[in-house]
């Protein structure tokens, strides 16, 4: 396995905070998308009839 | 191809539709390899030991996170010049990514900085001009949020985007000559072109098309919700109206 | 212009607050910093042109949300608007009262305060210099985030969220005449920072107030 020496905790905890602040920002952006987007399409089946 | 075709919202989103899927494919394959590749394969340097390997999300992070507010200086230019309102929407789309990638920059500098300088914090110039920056990502987007004219909140952030540019870049030379003051002689920051050698050159240059690659992903994604929620509002009006 | 130079300045003054807030705030800085600090005059003197400029900062602060909200509010800048004066004009006597108003003072006053942080002697007339020619460079800057957040209601936060971030060269810019007992680079950067800001700003924020009225 790999050997990171004595620092492994300061490159395992900026990898782990990189991809935490990273999967936060991936999760808000399509949470949001998903939402608007339902919005949208029930929206515009209502205006259609 | 122009990017005047893609005033239209419509056009925009049929086209970005058929690019995000392969945009995302394409980010998540270069930074699963570069990072993998970063953090597995990669010597320690005698130097900086196994935190060399923070090197593949500091730079690129930190590149984007200026190279974003770049984008966002330009998209505003174009809002205001031509009334492109997808350009202004995406100016909006990219303000969060670029705060989380100058956060990650912070982050990642900071931990990287505790066992290589022994302090999580220094005022070094770099360092001061990032924060700096994080301050002018946060009045940029609490502006956006603030205003509740969209046309209006496209204008006034745009004007905020380009004088802040001015601002950012004076605070730039403001922060370099001031911490030569304190600090004769005694530069904290890593000269990085020195010490990169072709085994750790290439997983970076990975990691950075990486880091590009997600920006597109997420600007564009961004993007197409923010013209949805235009349109539900359009939708709403007109409804209302009859 | 002068007429209108001189109702803002009159205003300022009847609804209180105008010369007094300001500099009330400015001193209660000085007095709070020590507190904090601790006495010791050595590092007091230390921070002493760091803390000036500070309360500078903030003091200046105060005061902007009213350089336009109240007009805003009551229509006046409408008719500004449509007046023959071009906006940009308005714009800026807007933001030399407010310098009247708030930065004017503080440079007057400055040296009594200098004198309870203990600052080094030497450096008073470049405290006294680089307040008179950084602080017309933060009532423009200042004018400029107004213009921006003054369709916002309660925008105060806001506001200082905006223009702290474009006050940092001046501040540092301006702490640095002092500290170095005004070197010709700090003090050439300041006077240019001021005069760019006046030249172009008044701009920035005459479109924003357009857009604004919209």
């Amino acid at each position: 396995m790999l050997d990171l020496g004595k620092y492994a905790g300061a490159v395992i905890g900026s990898y782990a905070a990189s991809l935490a602040l990273i999967a936060v920002l991936v999760c808000l952006s399509l949470w949001r998308n998903a939402r608007t987007k339902r919005t949208l399409q029930t929206l515009e089946a209502r205006v259609k009839k | 191809m122009s990017i005047w075709e893609y005033a239209n919202p419509k056009r925009f989103m049929q086209t970005s539709a058929v690019i995000l899927p392969w945009v995302t494919v394409a980010a998540l394959v270069a930074l699963v390899v570069g990072l993998t590749w970063g953090f597995f394969f990669t010597p320690n340097a005698d130097k900086f030991g196994s935190t060399v390997k923070i090197i593949y999300l500091h730079v690129p992070s930190a590149m984007m996170a200026i190279s974003a507010w770049m984008m966002m200086l330009v998209a505003s230019l174009i809002w205001l010049i031509r009334r492109h309102h997808v350009s202004a929407l995406s100016a909006k789309a990219a303000a969060p990514v670029g705060l989380t990638f100058t956060m990650i920059g912070l982050v990642t500098g900071a931990i990287w900085g505790e066992p290589m300088w022994g302090t999580w914090w220094a005022w070094d110039p770099r360092l001061t001009s990032f924060l700096i920056l994080t301050l002018f990502y946060f009045g940029y987007i609490a502006l956006w949020e603030a205003i509740e004219d969209r046309d209006t909140a496209a204008d006034l952030t745009s004007v905020l985007c380009i004088v802040g540019s001015v601002f950012a870049f004076l605070s730039r030379y403001a922060v370099l000559f001031w911490n030569q003051g304190l600090h004769q002689g005694s530069s904290l920051s890593v000269d990085k072109a020195n010490h990169v050698s072709d085994v750790y050159w290439f997983p970076l240059l990975v990691c950075i098309t990486g880091f590009v690659l997600l920006f597109v992903t997420l600007v564009l994604l961004r993007t197409r919700t923010e013209i949805r929620i235009r349109r539900i509002a359009a939708l709403m009006a007109r409804e209302r109206m009859e | 212009m002068i007429a209108l130079l001189i109702r803002d300045l009159r205003l300022a003054l009847r609804t209180g607050g105008g010369f007094g807030l300001g500099l009330a705030f400015f001193l209660m800085v000085a007095v709070i910093v020590p507190l904090g600090v601790g006495p010791a005059p050595a590092t007091l003197a230390l921070i002493a042109a760091g803390v000036l400029w500070v309360g500078a900062l903030l003091s200046s602060l105060l005061s902007l949300d009213r350089i336009f909200a109240l007009d805003f509010e009551d229509g006046s800048l409408d008719l500004l608007a449509t007046a023959p004066l071009p906006m940009e004009g308005v714009v800026m006597i807007k933001a030399l009262a407010h310098w009247i108003t708030s930065g004017l003072p503080l440079v007057a006053v400055s040296p009594i305060l200098a004198l309870l942080l203990n600052l080094n002697p030497a450096a008073y007339p470049w405290l006294m210099l680089s307040l008179a020619i950084g602080t017309p460079a933060l009532s423009i800057i200042g004018a400029f985030g107004a213009s921006l957040t003054v369709g916002v209601k309660r925008g105060g936060l806001l506001l200082s969220l905006l223009v702290l971030p474009l006050f940092i060269p001046t501040l540092i810019f301006g702490a640095e005449v002092v500290k170095r007992g005004g070197e010709a680079v700090p003090l050439a950067a300041l006077a240019a920072i001021t005069l760019g800001s006046w030249a172009l700003l008044p701009w920035a924020a005459a479109a924003a107030i357009r857009i604004n009225l919209r």
